[in-house]
């Protein structure tokens, strides 16, 4: 039963990273109607900047922050810089930019940092298990974090200006021209948050699975399908959906595939939720642009 | 009233330049022509090098698979590796578990990949352009994980793999295993190419055309649509997995490694760099598959995927239609010079 | 002193379609000034082109500044308020939220917290929806609404494209009343589009009639509105 128990709030705590991924994905869908392939590779990126940062001296709230900063302005930059000028170009066009993007930054990754597998530090460094042994230190520590970070963006995007700015260029970006919203910058910004979300999933995950160049392109998977089950145009459903993919994960990991199908769980949730019910629990009626 | 004088004049409909009536013997001469440069190398390359030539036709076989459901119809697949390597496992496992001949695989993996391309061409159905892409993007994540699994272990040879042999020449040709491979592969990959070109120009390429640019306008004129899409996946899956057949047995080796998604990347970035729904430019993509990141890594050891990644937005950015569309503007330009 | 709002040679059109063939016209200061003509005049096409939404060519002046060739969201920055065509409603945002929406560039939350109780003044029922979707809102209200988010920008210069479209003549009637109050309160110049010419010419200074993306008739709207052959010819009333 205890493992039954830890096997569920492990699944919680891999849960908050998909659902940071998958929150990041829902944001620039929500912006752009695209889903950002590169957003894994974007995510492992910045975690290797903070590592070269806390191997350089720095401690590790100072690197975080850092991090988190530098990233956003690198989505930020991508934004204005390659999705900028297709903007008005076909979805091909667009999936194809985002592969390229994501070939450049994945293969960078390992051009800049090496191929090797790192250890990446957890803030959380305790003493076995916490709470009678059901969680680890790192698992609730990661997972306090992941609310956090949810639960700002969550507050920025309905109680701040800008946030209402944001959401109202994704809705209508005529009408928002006509108030006076910068839509194009409004589109960099949701880049920026989508990657200083990415990054922070990035530096959560990192101590669990190890630190190499391919790190998220699992994550991204599941951050899909979390992203698919929720409703892709539904922040919160992403969210929830999220955890409960990482649950699931967790669950058929341990007591129905085993941990050699997990991408392909994902693959079948993916699959699953798009046949079944395309809007996702959540989610408005999915229109597709064919 | 004054104002109706000015209104814009209807704009005078260009004829089409008639297309230039070539006399036979000048056709004749160019298929000679043609075949002889494509069978020169034979003679001419270093067995290393044919072998790539062999891949790299091979490829282009792949990426013009790719190009029929993605270039032509508009659903847009990142996952065509995982056809690809069902290819080449359906021929590796009948040729090292059942002793089958190559060519004798060549059907059974014919139908098992268009069978596959039509099971995945349903759900993508109810799927619009973008998550076609990520459902796709997923199979070929995967990919290398099914076929690891210890399930089908025994026919897959798991992580170890399989290996094969190239089948023999004839006896009454003077050629050697390798030169023969180069000859097998341009032949079928030549046979496909023609059909899939006769294809294209049909009723049912135009048809295909129709759905990708104006889906609601095709049904509209009683095109069936669905039947349509699902086929289109299962002619471009059966395509992408002969070629992955041929592939196997060139290589003489399968293991799940070998097809991870980076298959399918590069087969996506071939099809946009040779052309866009262009057949020609499945020729030029294969090319590239092959070649470009050889040379890329002479320019950088490290990462010959940046560059990789940047020829692909550059071409995206500077020459939507790919290689194929710039040399068609160019011989167009030629054209109108010349007739001036 | 300039008008506020003048158009010197102003041509715009669609792609290759040329829809404006070089209009002449200005607002006053605090006036009102009506375009008018049938559908496909290029009227809705002459307020996307003076507030940048379209290419344009020929001079556009706001109190004298050039702002053609400025982008939309510049435009509307120095103080051109646009009630475009459809309402433009931010259909699945509060109705606070599409208030909030028409505030965004005023930095100062004292003054538009007391500009909303002024809109609440001329639109009540906003009042009572202000939490409500926007999408559920009636077409009166929704074009309240618009109005509303156009003044909350405290605009030089309103923009106004069919306010009586699909409205029933009495919501029509309560719309015009509140806006002969803005005018006069507000202090707004108002570009007015209108197909109910009779409805115009009553609350206009000035009057345009287009037809085929030129000015055929201008003057003064009182003049116009007695135009016997004008009327009979143009105007179908």
């Amino acid at each position: 039963m205890d493992g039954l128990a830890h096997q569920f709030i492990a699944g919680i705590a891999t849960g908050g990273i998909y659902a940071s991924v998958a929150l990041a994905l829902v944001m620039i869908y929500q912006a752009t109607h695209h889903v950002n392939f590169a957003q894994g590779e974007m995510a492992t990126f910045s975690t290797f900047i903070a590592l070269t940062l806390i191997q350089a001296g720095l401690p590790y709230w100072v690197a975080f922050v850092l991090t988190v900063v530098v990233s956003f302005a690198l989505g930020v930059a991508i934004e204005r810089v390659l999705m900028r000028p297709v903007q008005h170009a076909p979805v091909l066009t667009h999936v194809g930019v985002f592969i390229g993007l994501l070939l450049i930054v994945g293969n960078l990754t390992g051009w800049v940092f090496g191929y090797t597998t790192k250890v990446f530090p957890s803030p959380f460094e305790s003493e076995g298990l916490l709470f009678g042994g059901l969680v680890s230190g790192h698992e609730l520590g990661s997972t306090v974090v992941t609310l956090a970070v949810l639960l700002l963006v969550y507050l920025f995007f309905r109680h701040t200006t800008l946030g209402l700015a944001m959401r109202a260029a994704a809705y209508n970006p005529a009408s928002s021209r006509l108030v006076g919203i910068r839509v194009g910058w409004m589109l960099a910004l949701g880049w920026g948050l989508a990657a200083a979300v990415g990054a922070v999933a990035g530096m959560m995950v990192a101590p669990v699975v190890f630190l190499d160049p391919t790190m998220m392109l699992g994550i991204l998977l599941y951050a899909f399908a979390g992203a698919l089950l929720g409703g892709i145009d539904n922040p919160m459903g992403a969210v929830v959906g999220g955890f409960a993919v990482g649950v699931l994960e967790n669950l058929a990991g341990a007591y129905v595939v085993g941990t050699e199908l997990k991408l392909t769980v994902a693959l079948a949730i993916i699959i699953g939720v798009l046949v079944v019910r395309p809007s996702g629990l959540f989610g408005r009626v999915v229109l597709s642009r064919v | 009233m004054s104002a109706t004088e000015e209104v814009p004049a209807v704009p005078v409909l260009v004829q089409a330049p008639p297309r230039s009536a070539m006399a036979t013997w000048q056709r004749g001469a160019l298929v000679l022509l043609g075949l002889a440069a494509a069978l020169a190398p034979i003679f001419v390359l270093e067995s290393f090098q044919l072998f790539q030539l062999t891949m790299a036709v091979i490829m282009a076989l792949a990426v013009l698979g790719l190009n029929i459901v993605t270039g032509y119809n508009g659903q847009i697949s990142l996952g065509h590796g995982a056809f690809y390597a069902v290819g080449a496992y359906a021929t590796a496992i009948l040729m090292s578990h059942g002793d089958w001949s190559f060519w004798a695989t060549l059907p059974v993996s014919a139908a098992v990949c268009a069978g596959l391309g039509y099971a995945v061409g349903f759900p993508a159905l109810r799927l619009g352009g973008l998550y076609l892409a990520l459902t796709t993007f997923s199979l070929a994540v995967a990919v290398p994980q099914i076929l690891k699994h210890r399930a089908i272990e025994d026919w897959t040879g798991g992580v170890q793999g399989l290996f094969l042999v190239k089948p023999d020449p004839p006896s009454w040709l003077p050629l050697d295993a390798d030169q023969w491979m180069y000859l097998v592969a341009l032949g079928v990959s030549a046979v496909l190419f023609l059909l899939s070109w006769n294809l294209i120009r049909s009723r049912v390429g135009r048809a295909l055309m129709a759905i990708r640019d104006n889906p609601t306008a095709a049904e509209a004129m009683g095109m069936d649509t669905a039947t349509l899409k699902t086929r289109a996946f299962a002619v471009s899956a059966m395509v992408t997995g002969i070629a992955g057949s041929l592939g196997a047995v060139v290589i003489e080796f399968v293991a799940p490694d070998s097809f991870g998604f980076g298959v399918s990347i590069s087969l996506f970035v071939g099809m946009v760099v040779g052309g866009v729904a262009s057949i020609a430019g499945s020729i030029f993509g294969g090319l590239f598959v092959l070649f470009v990141p050889n040379i890329a890594e002479e320019i950088s050891k490290a990462a010959p995927g940046v560059i990789y990644g940047a020829i692909l937005i550059l071409f995206l950015f500077l020459l939507p239609d790919g290689f194929a569309g710039l040399l068609r503007r160019l011989a167009a330009r030629w054209r109108d010079r010349a007739a001036r | 002193m300039a008008a506020l709002l003048e158009a010197e040679g102003l041509t715009a059109g669609y792609g290759q379609t040329a829809v404006l063939h070089g209009l002449d016209f200005a607002v006053e200061e605090r006036g009102v000034t009506a375009l008018l003509g049938a559908n496909g005049a290029g009227k809705t096409t002459t307020l996307r082109a003076v507030c940048g939404m379209i290419r344009t060519g020929g001079a556009v002046r706001l109190a004298g500044e050039r702002i053609d060739g400025r982008a939309t969201e510049e435009i509307a920055r120095r103080g051109v308020a646009h009630v475009p065509d459809g309402r433009g409603t931010f259909m699945e945002l509060t109705v606070e939220e599409n208030m909030r929406l028409g505030a965004y560039t005023r930095p100062n939350r004292a003054e538009v917290d007391a500009d909303f109780e002024r809109v609440f003044g001329y639109f009540p029922r906003l009042r009572q929806r202000f939490r409500q979707q926007a999408g559920t809102l009636s077409g009166g209200e929704q074009q309240m609404l618009a109005i509303s988010r156009a003044l909350l920008l405290r605009p030089r210069l309103l923009l106004l494209d069919e306010p009586s479209f699909g409205l029933a003549p009495l919501v029509v009637q309560e719309i015009f009343a509140i806006m002969r109050r803005i005018r006069e309160e507000q202090g707004v110049g108002i570009l007015l589009v209108e197909q109910n010419a009779s409805l115009a010419l009553d609350f206009a200074d000035q009057a345009y009639l287009l037809e085929t993306g030129r000015i055929v008739v201008s003057g003064p709207a009182a003049d116009i509105r007695r135009d016997e052959s004008v009327r009979r010819s143009y105007l179908g009333y």
